[in-house]
């Protein structure tokens, strides 16, 4: 349809956009901090100061374990959504459409702010137990650990969701009545049907979550306490607090090879066009 | 286990919506702190959120930095999307994993990359620029929505168009751009929406002079949890709920009506 000289006239502005306000920021970020700097040491010596100091790996290890732990539980809370999408028509596909879309577009700091109000010292949900009569004094559910992840779960829930549906919606039905007709069980009919042949869902699903998850920065920051620190807290408290630039960059290069390692895998094994379950 | 699935289902539902819907009951709150439920309702934090000047700054400048980026990436996005539907090219795939990098790429990392850039350039607090900026975000968005509506225009109409002598140029003004309107006008409300929601960039690249509506709630949020922050997020939500009604009509409903 279009010759091969057009085509790359289209493709012209979007590249140059990325070039020029996406990767050069980027790489001129990195050399400037990294290997211009006057300060800076060898860059291998800067690499292992930073990535050995105490508070960097204890973020480290903080951030990795937040986002197993986030994106395990929005695995199981999502599965069974994106099951009922996926064998549901009508109305009743519409409604939990609905409740999933509205906050998938809502504002991150919107959804963060809305479950501040409600784990609060005098949040709703506190001011729910002490009127119940359940607890005597307010239950400290906010600035902890637990708080960011129901946090980060909220946010995320949708793309697994969306991710997992749209896996499912491609599983023929005939080979569930087809096992139910010889004789399988429910149960059995899930574990050696069901569950392999959304197999690829589950994996996607779980990559693009802990992908966003590691980079997480607005909700951790808002409802962790203070030795809840994840690696992109840390990068932002470099520079805006300790103005500490090559300490930032070192962080963002090792959160940047995980990132872009993972998407390399994401690459391989999905539709990239299915990307945020469009 | 339907009945066990059907009621589970339905409590995650409501699990979901009820943290926005009660921010939104309560930014009609008519006392002077968040109670739930309110004992009588107002509009007053709403009238406090719009008669603060410095609020309304804020309103302002969301509004001009989301229509910078919602054109610029609707624009570039749509001429790309149509090369990568339409073009045959090697390494596609591999062209298209590239351009949706901004939305993979953790935002912290690009907000600081950009910010230092825009120091040096003496850009902090300059719309135009945060426009842009935005616009590198927004466009993965733009690409997803509109490769899936361009695929759904029939190629026969834009040879025939072509073989009956029209130009490259009336090409797209009367085939594919009307054709691709649906999906256009959905991919530019994202695009805004995008900006309008969008907080990281703007936290580093805002200065004193540019606080778009979300790096004020973030500020404020960093201080204590003041009753208009709920009028704001209510007025977040509606843009949020009037962007998905105006997709939902313009584009008759298709996404949210399920399997074909």
């Amino acid at each position: 349809m279009t010759g091969r000289r057009q085509t790359m006239l289209l493709m012209l502005p979007a590249l140059a956009m990325l070039l020029l306000v996406f990767i050069t920021p980027l790489g001129w970020f990195f050399q400037q901090s990294l290997i211009s700097d006057p300060d800076a040491g060898p860059l291998w010596d800067t690499i292992v100061s930073v990535v050995t100091a105490r508070a960097v790996l204890q973020a480290i290890v903080t951030t990795n374990w937040i986002s197993l732990l986030v994106t395990a539980t929005v695995l199981l809370l999502g599965y069974p959504i994106a099951y009922y999408l996926a064998n549901n028509r009508g109305p009743r596909f519409t409604l939990v459409i609905f409740c999933i879309v509205v906050p998938y577009f809502t504002s991150i700091i919107v959804r963060t702010y809305s479950w501040m109000v409600l784990l609060g010292t005098h949040g709703l949900v506190n001011q729910a137990l002490l009127a119940t009569g359940i607890v005597h004094t307010p239950v400290k559910m906010l600035y902890n650990q637990p708080a960011i992840v129901i946090g980060m779960t909220y946010v995320l829930l949708p793309y697994m969701v969306l991710t997992l549906y749209a896996a499912m919606k491609t599983i023929d039905p005939t080979l569930m009545r087809a096992a139910r007709g010889m004789g399988a069980s429910g149960a059995m009919i899930f574990r050696r049907i069901y569950l392999p042949l959304s197999m690829h869902g589950v994996i996607s699903g779980a990559l693009i979550v802990f992908i966003l998850s590691i980079g997480f920065f607005i909700t951790p920051a808002l409802m962790g306490g203070p030795s809840d620190v994840m690696i992109a807290m840390l990068i932002e408290r470099s520079v805006e607090i300790t103005v500490d630039w090559s300490s930032a960059a070192v962080m963002s290069l090792l959160l940047l090879a995980v990132t872009l390692v993972l998407y390399a895998i994401y690459y391989r094994l999905t539709d990239i066009r299915r990307l945020m379950g469009a | 286990m339907p009945r066990a699935l059907s009621s589970y289902v339905g409590l995650l539902c409501l699990v979901l919506m009820a943290p926005i819907a009660i921010v939104v009951i309560l930014a009609f709150s008519g006392g002077s702190y968040l109670a739930f439920p309110p004992q009588t309702y107002s509009i007053q934090w709403f009238v406090r959120f719009l008669g603060d000047p410095n609020w309304r700054a804020s309103l302002w400048v969301s509004t001009i930095v989301a229509l910078i980026a919602g054109t610029l990436a609707t624009t570039i996005g749509f001429f790309a999307a149509y090369a990568f539907v339409r073009g045959d090219f090697p390494g596609k795939k591999l062209l298209l994993s590239a351009m949706l990098l901004p939305i993979i790429v953790p935002t912290v990392i690009t907000a600081i990359a950009m910010y230092f850039l825009a120091a040096r350039l003496h850009l902090v607090g300059n719309l135009l620029w945060i426009g842009i900026c935005h616009a590198v975000i927004a466009l993965p968005v733009v690409l997803l929505i509109l490769l899936s509506a361009l695929q759904g225009v029939d190629a026969n109409l834009e040879r025939a168009a072509l073989s009956l002598g029209a130009s490259r140029t009336r090409l797209f003004l009367t085939v594919v751009i009307p054709l691709a309107a649906p999906g256009l006008i959905s991919a530019a409300l994202f695009a805004f929406l995008t900006s309008f929601d969008e907080l990281i960039i703007s936290l580093f690249l805002a200065g004193v002079r540019a606080q778009t509506l979300p790096v004020r709630i973030w500020n404020s949020l960093q201080m204590e949890i003041e009753p208009t922050i709920a009028a704001v997020s209510a007025f977040l939500i509606g843009v949020t709920g009037l962007i998905l009604l105006l997709d939902g009509v313009l584009r008759g409903r298709k996404r949210l009506e399920g399997p074909k």
